[in-house]
Order: C-alpha cells, then sequence, then structure tokens
C-alpha cells in the first residue's frame, strides 16, 4: 500500500443537473454480477451440476436404461429444486449477512426496485442453470442411445414446461425466503426444512389427504412436473400454495425492508 | 451542501438522536465529533435514507436523499468501512458500483490509485484486508461517481498516521474544490486539523457548532506571567475567574484581550499568552458531553 498524494481528481465540476435515475436494467444487471461473481455461488453451481450429472448417470447406468431425453430432465429436478434456489437465498441475504446493503440501498434508496431486480435476476439464473441441465440429461440420453440400445426419444412436452415453471416459483421462493428472514444460515435452514419436514406429515398424516394439496407446494406442485393433466382445481392448489410460500414470506420481507432501517450489523 | 433540521430518531424510550439541526457548506469540510453512541451514526444513516427519522428532515443538495436521481453520483458515502462482502475483490467492489452508478471503468483505476491501493492489492478477496486497506477501498468506494457531497462515517479509523494525514490532505482537495464534506470522528485530535467547522454532539444533542477557530477562543486562554500570584489578584479584580494550573500559569474562560489588560493594569510582565488551543478544545468536548451525560441520568 502506498501513501500518496491525490493527484487524480476527486470530483468533476461539469454540470450534474442532466443525471437520470439509475435504469432497471443497469440495476438488474449489477444485481445479476453480485449474484454471480462470488466463489460460494459459483461453488455451488459446480455441485449442483456435478449431482445433477451423478443422478443422470446412475439412471442410466441401473434398470434396463431405456430412459427418454424428458425423463432425464425430469429427474435433474430434485438437485435443482434443493439447492438452485439457495443462490436466490445467498444473493439476497448477503446484503445483511454480508452487510453489503449499506452500499446497495446507498446506491439504490428506492429499495422496492432491488427487490424486483433479484427477482427478475434469479428467475433468470434458474432458468439459465436449466439450459445447462438440458444439455446434461442430452449427453446422458445420447449415452444410454449408443451403449444401452436405448431408443431415441428427444420429445419434450408438459412435463418440461411444468418444471420450467416450478423453477421461476422456486426461485422466487428462494428470493422470498431470503428477505423475509434476513439471514444466510436461517434461510437456508428453513428452506430445505420445510419440504423434508411436511413430505413426512403429507404421507403419514393421511386424513388431510385433500387439505395436503392447499397447503403443501411440493404436492399442490406434483401434478405439473410429472407432466399430468392440471384441471381447474389443480391450478387453484397451486396458486394457493404458492400464496403460501412465495408471496407470504416475499410480503413479509418487503414490509420489513421498507418500514425499517437497513440493519447490517 | 447538507442541510438536518430538526431530525430526531427514538427507539424505544431512548432518544438516540435529539433535535439535531445544521448545515454542511460547500466548500468547507464539517467535523461531525461526539464519544461513542452520541449518535453520530445514527444521524448519518437518517441523512442517507438508511434509517427513517422519528422526526425531522435532513436534505442534501436540497433534496432528501432518497429524491435524488443517481444518488451514487451526487454523495460519497462511506458508513462502515467493515461493510463489504469478503468474497469480493476490492476490484470488483468498485466494478458493481461503477456498473450501478453508470461511471466509466476507467474510474475504477482512478480511485484505486487515489486511495493508494495497488493492482495487486485490488485484485485480492477483501476478507485479507487490513482495517486500513478497507477503510481505503471504501473512501475509493466514495469518490467513485465523482460526488459533489461526501458523507464519511469515521474514515479515519484503522488508518496509521501517514494515512491519516493522506486522508486530511484528500478532504482538504475535495472542499477546495467546491465540495462538501462531513466527517464524523470520536477523536478530537482526528478531526482538528482537517474541519474547518465543527458540530460537537453528545447524547443525541448538538452541544457545541460552530468554526474551529470559534471553538477554540470559546475553550479560552492560557497566560503565564513572571508574577502568577499579582496577575491572578488583578484579574479577579478584573472580574475574571482563573483556574492555577500544576506547572505555573493558569487558565481563564476570558479572551486574551481581557487578560492582557488586566495585566497591564497590574503591571505584571505576561510571558505567555494564548488560546489554550486543542487541549482545551479537548477539556471542552469532555466537558460538555459530560454534563450532558449528566443531564441525562437526572432527566
Amino acid at each position: 500500500m502506498t501513501t500518496q498524494q491525490a493527484e487524480a481528481p476527486t470530483r468533476s465540476r461539469t454540470d450534474r443537473a442532466d443525471l437520470t435515475p439509475v435504469p432497471f436494467t443497469r440495476l438488474a444487471a449489477y444485481e445479476w454480477r453480485k449474484q454471480l461473481d462470488t466463489r460460494a455461488v459459483r461453488w455451488l453451481f459446480v455441485i449442483i451440476a456435478v449431482l445433477t450429472a451423478g443422478v443422470l448417470a446412475v439412471m442410466a447406468l441401473v434398470g434396463d436404461g431405456n430412459v427418454s431425453y424428458e425423463q432425464f430432465l425430469y429427474n435433474t429436478s430434485t438437485p435443482l429444486t434443493m439447492l438452485l434456489p439457495v443462490v436466490a437465498i445467498l444473493a439476497t441475504t448477503a446484503e445483511w449477512s454480508q452487510r453489503t446493503g449499506l452500499t446497495t440501498f446507498t446506491l439504490e434508496p428506492r429499495r422496492l426496485r432491488v427487490v424486483w431486480a433479484k427477482l427478475v435476476t434469479a428467475v433468470g439464473s434458474g432458468l439459465g442453470f436449466f439450459v445447462v441441465a438440458m444439455a446434461i440429461a442430452v449427453v446422458a440420453h445420447l449415452a444410454v442411445i449408443a451403449y444401452r440400445d436405448a431408443d431415441a426419444s428427444w420429445g419434450l412436452g408438459a412435463m418440461t414446461a411444468g418444471m420450467l415453471l416450478m423453477l421461476v416459483v422456486w426461485m422466487a421462493q428462494g428470493v422470498a425466503f431470503g428477505l423475509a428472514l434476513m439471514n444466510t444460515p436461517a434461510a437456508i435452514v428453513v428452506y430445505l426444512a420445510v419440504p423434508t419436514i411436511l413430505s413426512p406429515l403429507t404421507m403419514l398424516v393421511t386424513a388431510w389427504e385433500k387439505v395436503w394439496p392447499w397447503v403443501d407446494l411440493n404436492t399442490a406442485s406434483m401434478p405439473l412436473i410429472m407432466g399430468d393433466s392440471m384441471g381447474g382445481q389443480e391450478w387453484a392448489q397451486l396458486v394457493v400454495t404458492t400464496g403460501i410460500w412465495v408471496g407470504l414470506p416475499l410480503l413479509i420481507g418487503i414490509l420489513r425492508l421498507q418500514r425499517g432501517e437497513i440493519k447490517t450489523a | 451542501m447538507i442541510t438536518v433540521e430538526h431530525l430526531t430518531k427514538r427507539y424505544g424510550p431512548v432518544l438516540a438522536v435529539n433535535d439535531v439541526s445544521f448545515t454542511a457548506q460547500p466548500g468547507l469540510v464539517t467535523g461531525f465529533l461526539g464519544p461513542n453512541g452520541a449518535g453520530k451514526s445514527t444521524a448519518m444513516r437518517m441523512m442517507t435514507g438508511l434509517t427513517p427519522p422519528t422526526s425531522g428532515t435532513a436534505r442534501i443538495l436540497g433534496k432528501p436523499y432518497g429524491a435524488l436521481a443517481n444518488p451514487g453520483r451526487r454523495v460519497g458515502v462511506l458508513l462502515d468501512a467493515a461493510a463489504q462482502h469478503a468474497g469480493r475483490t476490492g476490484r470488483e467492489t468498485l466494478a458493481l458500483s461503477a456498473l450501478l452508478t453508470g461511471v466509466g471503468r476507467h474510474r475504477v483505476d482512478e480511485v484505486l490509485d487515489v486511495v493508494g491501493l495497488t493492482p495487486d492489492e485490488a485484485g485480492r478477496r477483501v476478507r485479507t484486508y487490513s482495517l486500513g486497506m478497507r477503510q481505503r477501498l471504501g473512501i475509493a468506494g466514495a469518490l467513485l461517481g465523482e460526488p459533489d457531497v461526501l458523507i464519511l462515517d469515521e474514515p479515519a479509523n484503522g488508518l496509521d498516521p501517514a494515512g491519516i494525514r493522506w486522508m486530511r490532505d484528500l478532504l482538504r482537495d475535495f472542499a477546495a474544490d467546491g465540495g462538501t464534506v462531513l466527517l464524523s470522528s470520536h477523536l478530537l485530535t482526528e478531526i482538528e486539523q482537517v474541519a474547518d467547522r465543527l458540530v460537537v454532539i453528545g447524547r443525541g444533542r448538538i452541544v457545541a457548532e460552530g468554526t474551529k477557530d470559534d471553538l477554540l477562543r470559546a475553550a479560552g486562554t492560557f497566560v503565564r506571567s513572571t508574577d502568577d500570584d499579582a496577575l491572578d489578584a488583578a484579574c479577579r479584580a478584573a472580574g475574571i475567574e482563573v483556574a492555577r494550573q500544576p506547572g505555573g500559569g493558569f487558565t481563564t474562560a476570558a479572551d486574551a484581550e481581557q487578560v492582557a489588560r488586566a495585566a497591564l493594569a497590574a503591571g505584571v510582565l505576561v510571558t505567555e499568552l494564548r488560546d489554550t488551543g486543542s487541549r482545551g478544545l479537548e477539556e471542552l468536548f469532555l466537558e460538555l458531553t459530560a454534563d450532558d451525560a449528566r443531564e441525562q441520568v437526572s432527566a
């Protein structure tokens, strides 16, 4: 570190009246870069990719190997649901856990815009990574065609569309949990614990069979990612459970953010 | 220009900031001085829109902070040098702010140069930085948008003496260029050489405010003579209260002229006559804030 006299200009004398508010696109670019430029997130992406490849390798090797492209793609959903939203959580909670909120919210005092930028970029990363999952599934399907005499079956249908939609929901859920809790470990634990606790409950408490699809996001989203037909009731259940597990925490988070101080210590 | 009017923040029964009003003018360095917990940081957080005030207003360049278009280009803010992502490099930290505020990438190299972080240091992750380096990175971030106003909370914290001197020159240059600087400190010695004006805060309230010279003058006069006893008597006769000092001489709240007249009238030879200076200001500072603390307790 050198101690030197300041020679470069510290401020300009130009007329600053022409300064315009930061456009949303630039805020989104900022949030996206922040989401991806840390080592933690890069490793997370590597881990998700390795897990995804691992799951597909097991599928390709076990059983008769006759697995369609879409079947492979469907099975990438487990690592994607579990870990991809953690990227959204980290990008959100870092503002508090890494205390960057002090900078973010002084550079952009319109706090709600920051939330939208985080949602847009989280969903963007989710969809972006789905393309990676598709590529991994291509390799897996080519492998079973070549080595296990599987039939080539490349068609994608309702199942893929359903997964894409759920990916949007999951990523938004990551942002919502991060915002509601404003703390990295708490948000990750709660995000992972909720389905872990709810899933066995849905199986054990069978008396609630009719209730679960209205309460549990996993149960409600099953028909969608299985590619089953979605009737009015299924869609209604999906909307209600998304409201409970994404809308509500997002609302709590926005209220906390809008009303309060940016406290990072 | 920073205009603070009746700014107040209440946390439950505690008034963290109590009816604080002052103005920081362009071209001047305004020192915001007070002991730890006096409310400096809370006041600065309210000025930058991070903490909503209970009542009162703070305007920067004539507007509430949140109403500034692209505030990163108008106001350079450093509230906590430790509040930087440990996993990012210094350069990346600045590049992000450059992206959001829309300044060119060249500006990142410029400010790194200004604060004296080498390219090698800028390429390291912030977790490896000393507090002094974080402070420099924070100052670089504040300067990045070529702002008109700087709001810096304890920027000298963690800097070595050379670093403090460097920052002093930097802030003086910034103000000489027409910029407004508000910087806080809990140490008078850090602030007295750079600040033109001082706002002294204790227990949430402004206890003294004015140009440094005014406050130094108000801090009193030190006098030494060949016959302190005679001068002591002469001063008392003139209605000037004095306090004898252990090393000889005495201090008084009266100004130098009053003391000189008393000495002249008594025919005492004065060998030293001066403002008590920073030492007096330090005492004043402690006294003002201590008084306020007592009030708070009895209230």
